[in-house]
């Protein structure tokens, strides 16, 4: 056998791999809401600890 | 004076001023969400955006109905007893902080366990355990932290909401396989002839079969189902011939790779069909913040309070009949016609008629669905229910029910026709000649031809025209629902406007002042006595007059629903309606008031104008001389007048128009060849707005809800309503002139067609390049209309 067809349906398998992965990815709506999840990351500083740890900034405040 | 805002809500903080931690709040129930923050270190709200918060609004009693399972049931998109899952509308979701402080609601409550904020939508969806919690004490928490959700009969629906991806779908299968198709093809383009090719070919070619199955099957399905809807009512749209052109490509390959003549055209196949499907996709822009779809559902309450032998309860809205005792509160919706009981009613018909000022009602009055109740609490009994209430009748109109678009020929599909006869012309001329020439090479060229011609170009014109200039007016906020409103626009003679609201802005702005000349104590006196009041009356007139010292009052005394009263050194000042200063009888019954009486003495009136939009008279300057106008009033004849000086003669003025008198009015124009375009405002308007051709409807705060319609446009854009239409008209040409283009390129694809050399490669390069060059020809041709227009 060929080469070629390893080649060829290596290259068809990693193809349909990601056609998958997108199919998912829009099956879950993941492509619905494209503004608040670019907001979103950029709370992880900003997260409450629930050992309720004063953060800098509420110290400041209070 | 030095101006205090708000620390939480950004309000300008004037008639009272709360200290609490060193930041000052305009009221009480700002600094209680200040409190609750900062008690559960939450106070980073205020740190990614300056005065965030909005005050959270008096709701005692308002959601009584969420403790009700049956609606509960309703409300909840999953409930399994212990969980329960429930997307709640927020209006009020506005900035980073929002989406900050609704994620983290488990922080304030321990029961909600998951929330997710869709900022588009301006929804978020809250998870939470139903045994200590509940959806009331949810609705209840978002309101106590000034995020007070949104239920209309809307949400009343059962049935999850279906979101239609397909086309993400089949753009995806179909971009999929034009790149492996593309990818198998490129041996054949270069290497015919050598060896290992001639060994292998077969194997790229059945690869290529397999790959263009789904998109002719799965992804074309639509092209297919539209060309044959349109031929069975006798249409030659534009997918007849391209469900021609894809069905020739996919057999004529197929019969090439079967019989080994050559490697067939299915690149050509799956490239058409990606670029169709991208430019329906670019044409399909929706504003997931507006609703162009909406109908009384959407501003009615979902439940009402119902008194039965003393007894309050919450029932649904459907559920009232005739008869039944309701309570309405402060700020609730009249869901019924029915007789005000007792109460003292001043209602509010803004969503009704787009008047502004609230009318008084006396027990024994009727009152209408749809408005207001603006003071304190009533009682009224049900005359009919909601479907046969006087405002709610209007959507019963067929008019409701019939899709424009359907009665609509665009200009792609007029074109279309022709297209389409010379074409199979072409095709049958050239295989005739062939046919005696060199019968061989017939069927080849007529297969070719019909591949060749195969109006890709074409039917992207229109989508790429019309989305990109789609946006660019979504960028100055006038938002229409679809791209075929552009057409429609563009071809329309006459103009219709609503006055209140439309031509006039919602807030009354100026006031004239008649009777005896008030001196120089009274004046200080006035102004600071409406310092004290938030009626909105006082609120108008206070920034009318002119600035003054601040001086204590000895005394005041604001009386709902009739005036305010003030005592500064002995001289007592009443202002307020015309009974409450002492004045017999108001004379001025067509326009808004406000008397003033100073020591018992009766001083004189205010009246208030509604002012009209700014340039407004420059516009139908503008307009006139291609359109005819017409105002279609609601209102008495008060102002004709006025109107008549500012508008250009030739102006139709028609006032005391109910509802259905201006879907009439339309329709009776529209039989006699007008194609209207109506410019409303109110819910009054919405059986107007859905006869006209184009119903536009201005908006003073786009997230407010405005009725169906096809195209929002925010009011501070007004007096750009004309440079809108032009640049309609604009798009028309562009497209006109891309249909050029792409002859152009069909006269060189038939020309190897029609000889009979047509090779898959020359297909391969040819079909992508016209897409692509209408593409850029039309993207940067709108772009420069867009520019004109900012």
């Amino acid at each position: 056998m060929s080469v070629i067809y390893i080649l060829l349906s290596i290259s068809i398998v990693v193809a349909i791999g990601f056609f998958i992965a997108f199919i998912l990815a829009v099956k879950s709506g993941q492509f619905d809401d494209d503004y608040t999840p670019s907001v979103r990351m950029l709370f992880e500083d900003e997260l409450v600890k629930d050992n309720q740890e004063q953060t800098i900034k509420t110290k400041q405040i209070n | 004076m030095e101006q205090h805002n708000c620390f939480h809500c950004g309000d300008i903080c004037d008639s009272e001023q709360i200290s609490y931690n060193e930041k000052l709040f305009c009221c009480n129930g700002c600094k209680t969400v200040y409190e609750i923050f900062s008690e559960n270190d939450l106070t980073c709200y205020y740190d990614l955006q300056s005065a965030p918060g909005s005050a959270p609004k008096e709701i005692q009693g308002k959601y009584d109905f969420l403790s009700q399972e049956n609606i509960i049931e309703k409300l909840t998109e999953f409930n399994d007893g212990h969980i329960q899952i429930a997307t709640l509308y927020i209006p009020h979701i506005h900035c980073s902080s929002c989406i900050w402080i609704l994620e983290n609601l488990n922080k304030l409550n321990k029961n909600i366990t998951a929330s997710q904020v869709n900022f588009g939508k301006k929804n978020v969806r809250i998870t939470y355990k139903t045994n200590q919690f509940s959806l009331k004490e949810a609705v209840l928490l978002l309101s106590a932290i000034g995020y007070e959700p949104y239920i209309s009969l809307d949400d009343f629906k059962t049935g999850k909401e279906n979101i239609n991806r397909s086309l993400t779908y089949k753009l995806g299968v179909a971009g999929f396989a034009f790149g492996n198709v593309m990818f198998l093809s490129f041996p054949e383009y270069f290497e015919v002839g050598e060896f290992w090719i001639e060994q292998y070919k077969h194997v790229f070619r059945w690869l290529m079969f397999a790959f263009s199955l789904p998109v002719i099957f799965y992804a074309g399905r639509d092209y297919f189902t539209s060309a044959y809807k349109g031929l069975r009512s006798g249409l030659l749209n534009i997918d007849v011939p391209i469900a021609l052109g894809l069905t020739v490509l996919f057999v004529r390959s197929t019969v090439e790779i079967i019989l080994d003549l050559g490697s067939g055209f299915f690149d050509s196949l799956t490239g058409l069909v990606f670029f169709l499907l991208l430019g329906k996709f670019f044409q399909q822009k929706t504003y997931s913040f507006l609703s162009f779809e909406r109908d009384y559902k959407s501003y009615f309450p979902i439940a009402i309070t119902k008194i039965l032998n003393g007894i309050e309860t919450p029932i649904q809205v459907y559920d009232i009949k005739k008869g039944d005792r309701l309570l309405i509160r402060n700020q609730e919706l009249i869901p019924v016609d029915g007789i005000l009981i007792n109460g003292k009613a001043k209602i509010d018909y803004s969503f009704v008629t787009g008047e502004s000022d609230a009318v008084t009602k006396n027990s024994g009055d009727k009152l209408y669905a749809g408005g207001k109740q603006t003071t304190g609490v009533i009682e009224m009994e049900a005359l009919k229910s909601v479907e046969q209430s006087y405002l709610t009748q209007l959507w019963s109109n067929d008019v409701f029910n019939k899709n424009k678009e359907d009665g609509f020929t665009t200009l792609t599909n007029t074109i279309s026709k022709r297209f389409t006869i010379a074409v199979l012309s072409v095709a049958f001329i050239a295989t005739t000649y062939w046919l005696f020439v060199d019968s061989t090479k017939a069927m080849n060229v007529f297969t070719a031809v019909l591949i060749i011609a195969c109006p890709c170009a074409i039917a992207l014109s229109a989508p790429f025209t019309l989305g990109n200039l789609l946006r660019i007016f979504g960028k100055l906020k006038f938002y229409l629902k679809n791209a075929s409103v552009i057409e429609q626009l563009a071809s329309i003679n006459t103009i219709i406007f609503d006055k209140t609201g439309t031509i006039t802005s919602n807030k009354l702005s100026s006031a004239t002042y008649d009777g005896d000349l008030l001196n120089a104590s009274e004046e200080l006196q006035l102004k600071n006595t409406l310092r004290g009041s938030n009626h909105p009356l006082s609120r108008t007139l206070y920034d009318i007059l002119d600035e003054h010292d601040i001086i204590t009052l000895n005394h005041f005394e604001e009386h709902l629903g009739k005036g305010i009263e003030s005592i500064h050194q002995n001289d007592t000042m009443k202002i307020g309606s015309a009974s409450f200063v002492g004045l017999e009888q108001d004379i001025s019954i067509l326009n808004t008031t406000v008397h003033i009486s100073s020591n018992n003495k009766y001083k004189g009136k205010y009246t208030f104008y509604n002012s009209y939009r700014k340039g407004l008279s420059k516009l139908f300057n503008l307009l006139k001389s291609d359109y005819d106008l017409v105002i279609l009033s609601g209102d008495n004849s008060g102002e004709l007048e006025n109107l008549k000086k500012l508008l250009p003669a030739k102006t139709k003025l028609i006032f005391n128009q109910n509802p259905d008198d201006k879907l009439d009015y339309i329709k009776y124009h529209q039989s006699e060849g007008a194609k209207v375009l109506m410019i409303g405002d109110g819910l009054n308007d919405a059986g107007a707005l859905a006869q006209s051709e184009v119903g536009i409807a201005i908006s003073e705060n786009v997230n407010v809800f405005s009725p169906a319609c096809d195209a929002i446009l925010d009011a501070s854009k007004f007096n750009q309503l004309y440079k809108y239409i032009k640049a309609s008209k604009q798009a028309i040409k562009i497209i006109k002139w891309s249909f050029v283009l792409s002859f152009f390129y069909n006269i060189i694809g038939l020309y190897f067609a029609v000889t009979g050399q047509l090779e898959p490669v020359i297909a391969a390069i040819l079909m992508p390049l016209s897409s692509i060059s209408i593409v850029i020809f039309t993207t940067i041709a709108t772009n420069i209309v867009g520019r004109k227009l900012e």
